[in-house]
Order: structure tokens, then sequence, then C-alpha cells
């Protein structure tokens, strides 16, 4: 496949986009705790759709081992504002809009045939570097188990 | 292929006949729309295949989504420990556009339950512990929405139809003869 996401031992690339209209996210303002990234092709798709509503309550499970999830598509902040208003999701959903794709394509995670983000999972430690990375076909969404092992694997290394 | 953790156990809400080659797991939420579709496909694979099937219900309430599937899957716990759990799933799902607090109190009262007791278990850690232990192993067994099946163990692919469920349970009786 032309153009692999970046994984595990890779430093994860800074970001600096807008998670609500008015603020904006950068992933080092996240050091000293686990990120799950989660890039998705699109707000209200039905696969995008069911994946994050996992993911809403999978966020106590997460949060057991320092764990955040964000989210993160093409749509803009005005299309995300309304998506998690809609689905009542309460983490962060980040803006990839402009320039259009521009983290994904540094994870390695945009499908420049659509235009928008494949559907790719990273887990980044408390120093920013990646865990576990996964890349699940468009149609398929992935659940949350293998973002739960990751995290367990790192706090057995800790140990 | 996804497997299910933890497998089944004397813990799990289960009917059905007992020593059947076939046991199907669906984690489901009582106020999707998709689970009361799959609910009277259960029942009728339950009604043709007797002999070959133990079915077990675990609770995957998306609770944003569907805010009454959590006081629901209580509830039919909740019933569950006055020994008419599966009574009380049924109701559920065959109301499950009008579920509040109100509704699931007035099943409690149709299926003639104490009704101290229910009130009791209903608001109770344990139980609560219960539906959150349920979710989590769907959590870790790949769920990605509800319904989800697994046939001894494994996920399968259903389609929103009955023949979906009928094929697998059938596929693995045969293998099991």
């Amino acid at each position: 496949m032309a153009g692999s996401i970046l994984e595990k031992g890779a430093a994860a690339p800074d970001f600096d986009l807008h998670c609500t209209p008015d603020q904006r996210l950068k992933l080092h303002d996240l050091k000293g705790k686990r990120v799950i990234l989660a890039f998705y092709p699109a707000d209200w798709s039905p696969v995008c759709s069911d994946q994050m509503a996992v993911y809403n309550e999978a966020r106590k499970l997460f949060q057991q081992h320092n764990a955040e999830v964000i989210g993160i598509s093409v749509d803009s902040k005005w299309c995300h504002l309304a998506f998690e208003q809609d689905r009542h999701l309460h983490f962060p959903l980040l803006a990839d809009f402009e320039p259009k794709g521009e983290v994904s394509r540094l994870y390695g995670a945009y499908n420049e045939e659509d235009g928008q983000s494949k559907r790719a999972l990273f887990v980044i430690d408390e120093q920013g570097v990646i865990q576990w990375s996964y890349l699940s076909p468009d149609g398929i969404n992935p659940g949350a188990d293998g973002i739960l092992e990751a995290l367990e694997t790192m706090d057995n290394g800790q140990h | 292929m996804s497997t299910l953790k933890p497998p089944v156990s004397g813990s799990d809400r289960q009917t059905g006949y007992r020593g059947a080659p076939v046991t199907l797991v669906e984690y489901g939420d009582y106020q999707c729309s998709h689970c009361g579709i799959a609910h009277p496909f259960i029942k009728r694979l339950l009604a043709e295949k007797e002999k070959d099937i133990l079915f077990v219900f675990r609770n995957f309430p998306l609770q944003e989504a569907h805010p009454a599937a959590y006081i629901a899957a209580l509830a039919a716990e909740a019933a569950g420990q006055q020994g008419k759990f599966w009574l009380m799933h049924d109701i559920i799902f065959e109301h499950q556009d009008h579920l509040d607090g109100n509704s699931l109190l007035s099943f409690a009262e149709a299926l003639d339950l104490d009704m101290q007791q229910f009130a009791q278990d209903w608001k109770s850690e344990a139980l609560q512990q219960k539906v959150e232990a349920d979710f989590e192993s769907g959590i870790r067994s790949g769920v990605n929405g509800t319904p989800t099946f697994f046939v001894n163990g494994e996920k399968i692919a259903y389609d929103e139809t009955y023949e979906s469920l009928l094929h697998a349970v059938e596929r693995e009786a045969q293998a099991h003869r």
C-alpha cells in the first residue's frame, strides 16, 4: 500500500488545530498524558458515528490508563461542533481543515484519492512517542480492543 | 477475528438449552433500534433451533446516544434478581420506543415483582458493576456497535437478517455433530 502510517517508536508529529471554534489544541500541551489519536474519514458517516459513540463510552476505561481520546478528520470546526452536540461526544474533535489534511499526511493517514483522513489509530505515550498504531479499512470500525491492549502493554512495561 | 473475552460463565444471563452445541452471545443496548430488530430473530431462533442454542445477553448500553439504555439494562438485571430477567428483557425490547423511569417501573409492576426489592436492586452498586463489567468485556471483545453477536466465542458477520444468524448457528451446530 502506498504511504503507510507511522509506527511504534516514531515521534508523534506535533499539531496545533482547532478543537472548538475558538480554541486550539496542541499535542505538546498534552505531555504527561497518553493520547489516543483517532483519524477518521468524516463526521456523520455511519461507521464513523458508531466508532465515535463507542469511544465516547470507553473514555472511562481509557482514563484508567491516563489516556485521553481525540478524534481528527478534515471536517471544519463548525461541522465538528454540530456533530459533537448531536451525538453528545465528550472528547475533542480536531479540524485538520486548513491546510487540508496536513496533520493526517504527517501521520501517513491521509487518503489522497478521497481527500479525507484514513481510519487510523495511534496510541502516544507521555513523552510523545507512538507506542501503537493501526490502520483499519475505511468501512470497518476497529472498536477499542486494540487500544485497550496497547495501553495495558504500556502499563506492564513501566512496572 | 475478534474473540469473546471473558468466555461465557455462570454469572451471564442465559436462556435456551443447557449443554447446547452452540452458545450465541449478543452485546446489546435496549434503546438501540437495530437490537430491537434483532430481538424477534433471537426468539425465533430459540424456538426453531431449540436443542442447538444457549443464548446469552450482555449489556452494551451507549448511554450518551441512548439516555434510557443504562437504566433499562439495570431494570432487566434487577428483575433478574427475582428470576424474571428474560420476561423483563422481552417487555423492554417490545416497548423500546417508550423507555423511561416510569415505563420501566410499570413493566416491573406488570411482572408482579416485589417492588420494594426491585427499587433497591435497580439502584444497587452491584448491578451497576455488572452492567459496567459487561460493557468492558464488550470493548475487550472488539464490540464496535450494537448488536454484536458471537457464536462459540467468535464474532460473526450479522447483516440484520434472520438468515445470517441462522446460518452462523447451523454451521457451528453441524461442526459439533
